[in-house]
């Protein structure tokens, strides 16, 4: 014990030593749920728009009203022929042109109907979807505004609520991500690079000539990571209540104990990595091409999974933090007890042991 | 017997490392392992030290085997690796500290055995390993190979990139550790270190030439080596070469060795080629055999 001891004693010197690493611990949490939270956002706010008003009468001005007065579009701009509406776009001075059609609320009392164009600049496909969709909601609010007093026989209506994030903010979405790529990251990055550093500096040859067993150094080098992890979580989480007003609704110390286990799954994945690479740069380069960019991608973090063509939403089911962004979306959002993520937790642990058990196989006590 | 090897052969795809090789080294005894890079020393330190296994043969350590009491002989052998392996973001004293730690004992406790080596390097035991001199961090790496009171020593060209007067401190403190009872086996590609061993084994391309007391292997030489110098060495050489009664020609320091086929060689007549050739200054005298000359002659 005493051994296993004077190991992680020295473990601890070599990160509070290295400025680098211990900028890459502390500082990234810090950096990337402030970036996520504020500037990589799907929230549209102020977006200029053009209005090509080809009726001018009072019921487009009142729709224009409308549309001005919400904080989601600011009018940059009237233009007065059809030819104009490529040149807006051109120069990239707006996302949207409206375009009312002529003789609008003749149309709209004669026929009973009246025609609006909405043209976005689709360069970016996301940001168009959702000027479409808020503009059209602004529009349907003031059509249910005229229709108050007229009766229809057979009326359709669509009420939404927005569940577990109400005002739809996108950060809400982002927590759960983010901390699950920084634990991975730091988990299983860290380990696996301070691992390989031994064999490459030499070290791990005077420590195979020692008593120290296999599992003291693995354990060893692990455990300081876990105490790391487990501090750039707590960050995190305060981050996200205190500057983000992020509501955690369940309990905080399952959150904690799911956390702890994401953790020993992303360092059993770390300990893996430095069993198959010989050098610090193989075992970042596998952390990073082999956990990061899948988890980006094909956790759920930014594209939803069920979006995904079939043979990628099968390949995201072996992918840890798939599970994890399932259970802290769970906590955090829904404020569900075990009960409800107990499959997630089951499949986490369970890959944990298949990591562990596959380590242990391959950690050479030899040099071969 | 404290180390005894029984033909090992160890092969990396198509190099053979080691071939054929055995030898003993007795308890207490200082055994160097001679031989330039590439011969094989490290690869037979692994194999020693149960980092490797053999293709073929066995070994025993302090009476273990390498390869079923490999836990055994990792308790009891100290391991110096050829590269600097301490931890250099450490201080002097926490690597020390950290590998008494991990062998179970602590600095107090071995004090004694390290004392002549550490005091050297004990009023910087504050500083980082990584900004020590090459001579500090070799009697560093010693004392913590040597914290744990081994009863064998491996030092795996533990001169290699010293400075020469350090390097002398450095045989002189294994000269003491000897003393003590631990077996020592070194390796040097240093020729003139090997005369400091008990017994040395000359080893090239994986094979073991010869064992033997290092004043023995000198005596054995079969013929008188000459000393030559002339003004321009390299042409000394090129000439020397091609003199038809030339055995052996290489160059040794500032001179060039130089070996006879003939019994009755007479270096006046070398002499008088010499000068035929127009080389200036030239001096011909006998010299003493080193290891060098031997191992060159066996070498070849």
């Amino acid at each position: 014990m005493k051994r296993f001891i004077g190991f992680v004693k020295k473990e601890f010197y070599h990160i509070f030593r290295d400025k680098r690493s211990l900028f890459i611990l502390f500082g990234m949490p810090i950096a990337q749920i402030l970036l996520f939270g504020f500037a990589i956002t799907n929230e549209i706010n102020n977006v200029d728009i053009a209005i090509f008003d080809k009726s001018n009468d009072a019921t487009t001005q009142e729709i224009i009203h409308k549309i001005a007065a919400s904080k989601y579009f600011s009018i940059k701009q009237h233009i007065t022929n059809e030819a104009e509406i490529e040149t807006v776009f051109q120069k990239g001075k707006v996302l949207a042109v409206l375009v009312f059609e002529k003789d609008f609320k003749k149309n709209l009392t004669k026929e009973n109907s009246a025609k609006v164009h909405i043209i976005t600049d689709a360069t970016d496909p996301n940001t168009a979807n959702s000027i479409t969709n808020y503009i059209s909601a602004i529009i349907g609010s003031y059509r249910q505004e005229i229709n108050k007093n007229v009766n229809f026989e057979y009326q359709i209506e669509t009420k939404s609520r927005m569940v577990y994030n109400p005002e739809l903010k996108s950060v809400f979405m982002f927590v759960p991500g983010v901390m699950t790529i920084i634990l991975m990251l730091v988990s299983a990055m860290m380990t696996s690079i301070s691992i390989t550093r031994e064999k490459e500096l030499g070290t791990m040859e005077i420590l195979l000539v020692s008593p120290l067993k296999p599992f003291q150094v693995i354990v060893g080098k692990v455990i300081p990571y876990i105490f790391l992890s487990i501090i750039n979580a707590i960050v995190i989480v305060l981050l996200s209540i205190f500057i983000f007003k992020m509501p955690i609704q369940g309990s905080l110390f399952l959150l904690a104990l799911e956390s702890v286990l994401f953790i020993i799954t992303s360092l059993s994945l770390g300990i893996l990595i430095s069993t198959v690479s010989a050098t610090q740069q193989t075992a970042m380069m596998i952390s990073l091409m082999g956990l990061m960019l899948p988890t980006i991608l094909l956790s759920g973090f930014i594209f939803p999974i069920a979006s995904m063509p079939l043979p990628l939403q099968i390949i995201s089911n072996i992918i840890p933090a798939k599970w994890f962004i399932i259970i802290l979306k769970g906590i955090m959002l829904k404020g569900v007890g075990l009960y409800f993520i107990w499959k997630e937790t089951l499949i986490l642990a369970g890959m944990t042991l298949f990591f562990i058990a596959l380590s242990v196989k391959k950690y050479k006590i030899r040099l071969e | 017997m404290s180390i005894s090897v029984k033909n090992i052969s160890k092969s990396f795809k198509t190099v053979n490392a080691v071939d054929d090789v055995s030898f003993e080294v007795k308890e207490g005894e200082l055994f160097g392992l001679i031989g330039p890079d590439g011969a094989g020393k490290t690869t037979i330190f692994r194999i020693l030290t149960t980092l490797l296994f053999a293709d073929k043969g066995t070994a025993t350590v302090a009476g273990f085997d390498v390869v079923d009491d490999f836990k055994e002989i990792r308790n009891h052998v100290g391991y110096m690796p050829g590269k600097f392996s301490l931890y250099q973001d450490l201080t002097v004293e926490e690597n020390l500290t950290f590998f008494a730690t991990i062998f179970g004992t602590t600095i107090e406790e071995n004090y004694e055995l390290i004392k002549d080596i550490y005091v050297q390097i004990e009023p910087f035991k504050n500083r980082r390993a990584g900004a020590l001199s090459g001579g500090m961090k070799q009697k560093l790496a010693l004392s913590c190979a040597l914290i744990h009171k081994p009863k064998v020593l491996f030092l795996d060209e533990p001169t290699t990139g010293v400075d020469p007067v350090s390097r002398k401190e450095f045989w002189e403190m294994l000269k003491r550790l000897q003393q003590k009872g631990i077996t020592i086996l070194v390796s040097t590609p240093y020729m003139d270190e090997a005369a400091l061993c008990d017994r040395i084994a000359l080893i090239q391309h994986g094979k073991i030439l010869q064992i033997d007391d290092p004043k023995e292997i000198v005596k054995h030489f079969p013929t008188t080596i000459y000393d030559i110098k002339a003004a321009n060495i390299y042409k000394l050489l090129l000439a020397l070469k091609e003199y038809k009664h030339s055995y052996s020609v290489y160059p040794f320091g500032e001179f060039v060795h130089y070996t006879d086929k003939r019994e009755d060689f007479n270096p006046q007549e070398l002499q008088q080629y010499l000068e035929a050739n127009n080389h200036q200054n030239i001096k011909i005298e006998i010299t003493k055999t080193t290891i060098e000359d031997t191992f060159m002659e066996l070498a070849k």
